[in-house]
């Protein structure tokens, strides 16, 4: 009973200590921006890794997630002579939930878990400790441009889900299931709107998701173990806690921008 | 150097793809704009009631889809809705007499423009008219004319004692 409190306890205050570290690393970091501004191919180099190598995972799973919400849409809404409507129910799907949510949570698994596996290794090899011999801060250097790709990497990948998504559909609905192509388009255009969904949706949702899934993946790195244990140790965190937190932090934005 | 320049140009493609991503819902997703273009001959149709027809709905002739309505206005001097329809070019020879009405595909589904070829030997032309119309029919309405019809129908000789 009272080992089963103090468990309980300790646990909480090993919380609480993370999330203080990890804020105070967070304000680091953005101290550390205007040094990056400085030298932006820094940033350039991360972007190739976290965004252009996530590419080929993102637009294939965008392309299935939009031709299985064809498919689905379809065979549900046929009972009711609705197939017009599909359009609108496949963009508005991707648009609002399945491009930003499902894009974060493949780029946590894609890119944040290499950010943390790369970070701790250099840790665990005293590169970072070196740098610091040197006079360089691996705040400037290592950590915020990896953290600011990230964050444009984010949405970008967001839109191309949500863009390839939707013409997956456009190939199963009007290709393949002879949905009216006019009809596809003109519900989806007369129910999606720029501001709300698109704006809201896709962009505002994947940039914070960005900024968290990047901050998660870094601080990580950043607190890993030095140890192959610890890097391994971080590498699934980043990823479990990435998940929980984009999802929760979805339903808080869900009902902000669509909650009545 | 060399290897840099590559990586520059592969993340100059990714963020030029993103943006086209963007680009796309904005104009062909979202109701921005519309991209695809129009060759279609114009033809005018004035309604009672459109009901809840929208603008790119189909335009059909014997279940055919061969054009789409393209805009929507309201004459304000006869209160009618004018609808205009824009037709495919080879389908050229649909009589002026043809009439119009507002139907619905299924119990759910959106609102389209059907028309019934007339008998005339000139065809319509770009400017054209349509003076032969049907509304949409609205639910409300109908229900109502149904009460009234039930209730007038039980109700006189009850009234006359």
């Amino acid at each position: 009973m009272i080992d089963g409190l103090r468990r309980l306890g300790r646990s909480t205050l090993f919380w609480l200590n993370r999330l203080g570290r990890a804020t105070l690393f967070l304000l680091r970091l953005l101290s550390a921006l205007p040094t990056l501004a400085k030298r932006p191919s820094l940033a350039i180099r991360q972007l190739y890794s976290v965004g252009v190598l996530s590419l080929p995972i993102i637009a294939m799973s965008g392309l299935f997630v939009g031709m299985v919400l064809g498919l689905q849409g379809y065979a549900n809404l046929v009972d009711f002579g609705a197939t017009s409507s599909l359009g609108r129910v496949v963009a508005l799907s991707l648009a609002r939930e399945l491009g930003p949510v499902l894009a974060a949570l493949l780029y946590a698994a894609r890119a944040g878990s290499a950010l943390t596996a790369e970070i701790g290794l250099m840790k665990t090899t005293e590169q970072l400790s070196a740098m610091q011999m040197m006079a360089v801060d691996p705040f400037a250097r290592v950590y915020a441009p990896r953290f600011v790709a990230g964050i444009i990497a984010m949405p970008l990948l967001a839109g191309i889900f949500t863009a390839v998504g939707i013409l997956g559909g456009y190939f199963v609905a009007v290709q393949q299931l002879g949905v009216d192509s006019g009809a596809f388009w003109s519900q989806m255009q007369s129910t999606v709107k720029l501001f709300d969904d698109v704006i809201n949706g896709v962009v505002i949702k994947s940039v914070v998701f960005g900024w968290v899934a990047n901050w998660i993946a870094v601080f990580e790195g950043y607190d890993a173990i030095p140890t192959s244990e610890g890097i391994s140790l971080a590498t699934t965190r980043t990823v479990v806690n990435t998940s929980l937190v984009v999802l929760a932090v979805d339903f808080v934005l869900t009902a902000l921008f669509f909650g009545v | 150097m060399g290897a840099f320049k590559k990586m520059e140009l592969a993340v100059g493609v990714f963020v030029a793809l993103g943006l086209a991503a963007f680009f796309m819902l904005a104009m062909k997703v979202s109701n921005i704009a519309e991209l695809g273009e129009d060759k279609g001959y114009k033809v005018t149709a004035r309604f009672e009631n459109i009901g809840g027809l929208k603008v790119r709905a189909p335009v059909t002739l014997a279940g055919v889809r061969i054009g789409r309505v393209v805009g929507i206005g309201l004459d304000t001097h006869t209160y009618e809705a004018v609808v205009t329809l824009s037709i495919e070019p080879r389908y050229d020879r649909l009589p002026t007499d043809s009439s119009a009405s507002i139907l619905t595909s299924g119990v759910l589904g959106e609102q389209y423009v059907g028309l019934e070829p007339g008998g005339m030997d000139e065809y319509l032309k770009n400017g054209g008219a349509l003076k032969l119309t049907q509304s949409a029919l609205v639910l409300e309405k109908l229900i109502g004319r149904m009460l009234t019809n039930a209730v007038s129908g039980d109700n006189p000789p009850a009234k006359t004692p």
